[in-house]
């Protein structure tokens, strides 16, 4: 497809700066999939219409300071608490479109109970999960997420799943939640997959903008520091370890006739 | 012609509830536990979102309620929880952020007996967690302590007003006797829920949605920058301050001719009233001073009846909390005794009358 098919059928120039990404410089390391997904949401806020009504929550991680960096109002959630924040937001502000954006730790280890129930209570929310399966902000720790045998800071001989646990697939849990409408696993690691990844993003906020319930977006993400590799060989290495467990694809999706 | 009130038999706890639909609340979010659980169960009878269009919830847990009063209150809406001891303690994190986050909130502990699990029974152990932080970092919380089903209903509005006009948490710091106990109450006026546009003219900091405004607004409590973050805590000193300046409240009783004093919140100032009509019966006058406002404390209050007494007993439903405000306010002056029950005992009034008999050594 040449650009100007692309940009003919509604698709957007992968890398123009979108108006509401704010010239701040992200604390991000080069090649983190952080940066990347900030953009699409904010493209995707832009497009839509909704920098006046809507709302983001932040977590405690990596994009603690999302809020810096997209011009819309922002909450900043205790570590875990996104989706009990959010929910209070969207369910008193019902013109708002609220969303969070959390890590796998924020949302699949200290936040699961809120995670778990604000999907099941199906509040009209659009979940942004960015699973890299560790903890990058605190040096690279284990995750719930974090694959069998992989090395991090704190399973520096591989996680072994008879002291660790398995590897928490939290989206294909959500799945079975009757609240959410909308469930997809994506990544940003080519063309191809942030084009798909941002017309996930889109329809999850479209979701929330008509209250049909929990959209929920796993973005499989490397963390090239945490992972300790070159952002070309963690994006070689997600392809290869990552997607066996987390297989990118929709996983449900409730409504029909999208948009 | 004379304005008939219309008055209502109700328990401590219920008037809650009604009391926090007429104020106009936007949203209640709690979880159940004894002895509080009327308050959720009185507003999912009541269906306030029929009416006001308040918002009631039941949440997952305490952690889950008091993030959802953050992130209702960080949008500027009249936002509440309540809860018992170990669900209080559960919020401890959230009400930190609370604070740090300048949010008016309204949170409600009707105490029971601890420490762990403890027991369902009426207790006064939780003085210390409400009046000296509680959670993590240099906080207040305005305390509220209410004495009487009427006390519930109304400090209410005035735990809201309070909180709105510093942008401070309030807490009432009740019991489960005040919560149990059914007393007559005359509810307050409804009042209409704020608009929107009242909400973005009285709280231009709400987050909500932009909304057409040029700024973007952040409800954060994260400050990397030590400077700026002593500068944050400079704010909130400031505030709590012109509290401590403003708002303490206290009622004394009989305490113009008294020899001894008791000091005693909540229901055990109740009880204690009791106990001074019995000691005067014995010939021995006391007087009695109640703290209304735990946080900011009557510090000069009492600083100023003490040099009158001949000793002050406090008496608590716990093993010595006040005591310690009730100390650093005498200075010495006068011998300070502690009279105390716990695990959800309620003393009668005859044996804080004989504690302060054999504390004082008073021959009556």
């Amino acid at each position: 497809m040449t650009k100007e098919e692309i940009l003919a059928q509604g698709g957007s120039k992968v890398n123009a700066r979108p108006k509401l990404l704010l010239d701040a410089t992200m604390h991000y390391c080069p090649g983190c999939s952080h940066g990347v997904v900030h953009k699409l949401v904010a493209e995707v806020i832009e497009e839509l219409g909704m920098e006046n009504n809507a709302i983001g929550v932040a977590p405690v991680g990596c994009a603690v300071f999302a809020y810096n960096y997209i011009d819309i109002d922002w909450i900043e959630a205790a570590h875990g608490r996104a989706p009990a924040v959010a929910t209070a937001a969207a369910r008193l502000n019902p013109d708002a479109v609220v969303f969070t954006y959390q890590g796998d730790g924020d949302l699949a280890a200290i936040g699961t109970c809120e995670t778990i129930h604000a999907c099941n209570r199906g509040e009209n929310l659009t979940i942004i999960f960015i699973n890299n399966g560790i903890y990058g902000m605190t040096g690279g720790q284990m995750a719930p997420t974090t694959l069998e045998g992989m090395k991090t800071s704190t399973t520096p001989y591989g996680r072994r799943v008879d002291l660790n646990g398995y590897p928490l697939n939290i989206t294909n849990l959500v799945k079975e939640l009757d609240g959410t409408c909308y469930v997809t696993r994506q990544s940003v690691h080519t063309p191809a997959a942030v084009r798909k990844a941002k017309a996930a993003i889109r329809q999850a906020f479209i979701n929330t903008r008509e209250k049909r319930g929990t959209s929920f977006v796993e973005i499989v993400s490397t963390c090239n520091s945490g992972w300790k590799m070159s952002p070309e060989k963690a994006n070689k290495w997600m392809e290869e370890n990552m997607f066996p467990k987390y297989v990118p694809g929709e996983i449900k999706n409730t409504v029909k006739n999208n948009d | 012609m004379k304005e008939q009130k219309e008055v209502k038999l109700m328990k401590g706890n219920e008037a809650v509830a009604h009391a926090a639909i007429r104020y106009g609340v936007d949203g209640y979010f709690g979880y159940p536990i004894t002895p509080q659980s009327e308050v959720l169960e009185t507003l999912e009878e009541l269906r306030p979102w029929e009416t006001t269009g308040m918002v009631v919830l039941q949440s997952e847990s305490e952690v889950a309620a008091i993030n959802m009063v953050y992130g209702g209150a960080s949008t500027g809406k009249a936002v509440m929880t309540s809860s018992s001891s170990p669900g209080v303690s559960l919020m401890m994190e959230g009400i930190s952020y609370i604070a740090a986050g300048q949010l008016p909130t309204l949170i409600i502990n009707v105490m029971r007996g601890g420490p762990g699990l403890g027991t369902i029974q009426p207790s006064q152990s939780d003085y210390f967690q409400a009046t000296k932080g509680g959670g993590h970092g240099d906080y207040h919380l305005i305390v509220l302590a209410p004495a009487s089903v009427q006390d519930m209903a109304d400090f209410v509005g005035l735990g809201f007003d309070l909180a709105f006009k510093y942008r401070t948490p309030a807490m009432i710091l009740s019991d489960g006797i005040i919560g149990q106990m059914m007393e007559k109450v005359v509810l307050p006026e409804p009042r209409p829920r704020r608009t929107d546009a009242e909400i973005a003219e009285q709280c231009p900091w709400a987050v909500t949605g932009k909304r057409g405004r040029k700024h973007r607004n952040v409800s954060t409590t994260l400050e990397l920058e030590s400077k700026t973050m002593e500068e944050n805590n400079l704010r909130l000193q400031q505030v709590y301050a012109e509290i401590e300046r403003n708002e303490v409240r206290f009622e004394e009783y009989m305490t113009d001719d008294a020899d001894y004093l008791f000091v005693a919140f909540g229901c055990m100032s109740r009880i204690c009233k009791k106990s001074i009509q019995q000691a005067r019966e014995r010939g021995i006058k006391v007087g009695l001073l109640r703290p209304i406002t735990l946080w900011p404390f009557p510090y000069e209050a009492i600083a100023k009846l003490a040099p009158r007494m001949k000793g002050i007993l406090v008496a608590e439903m716990n093993a010595g909390q006040m005591i310690e405000d009730v100390r650093l306010a005498v200075e010495g002056a006068v011998p300070v005794c502690h009279f105390g029950r716990n695990g959800g005992i309620v003393p009668n009034p005859g044996e804080v009358v004989d504690s302060l008999i054999n504390q004082f050594h008073i021959h009556d």
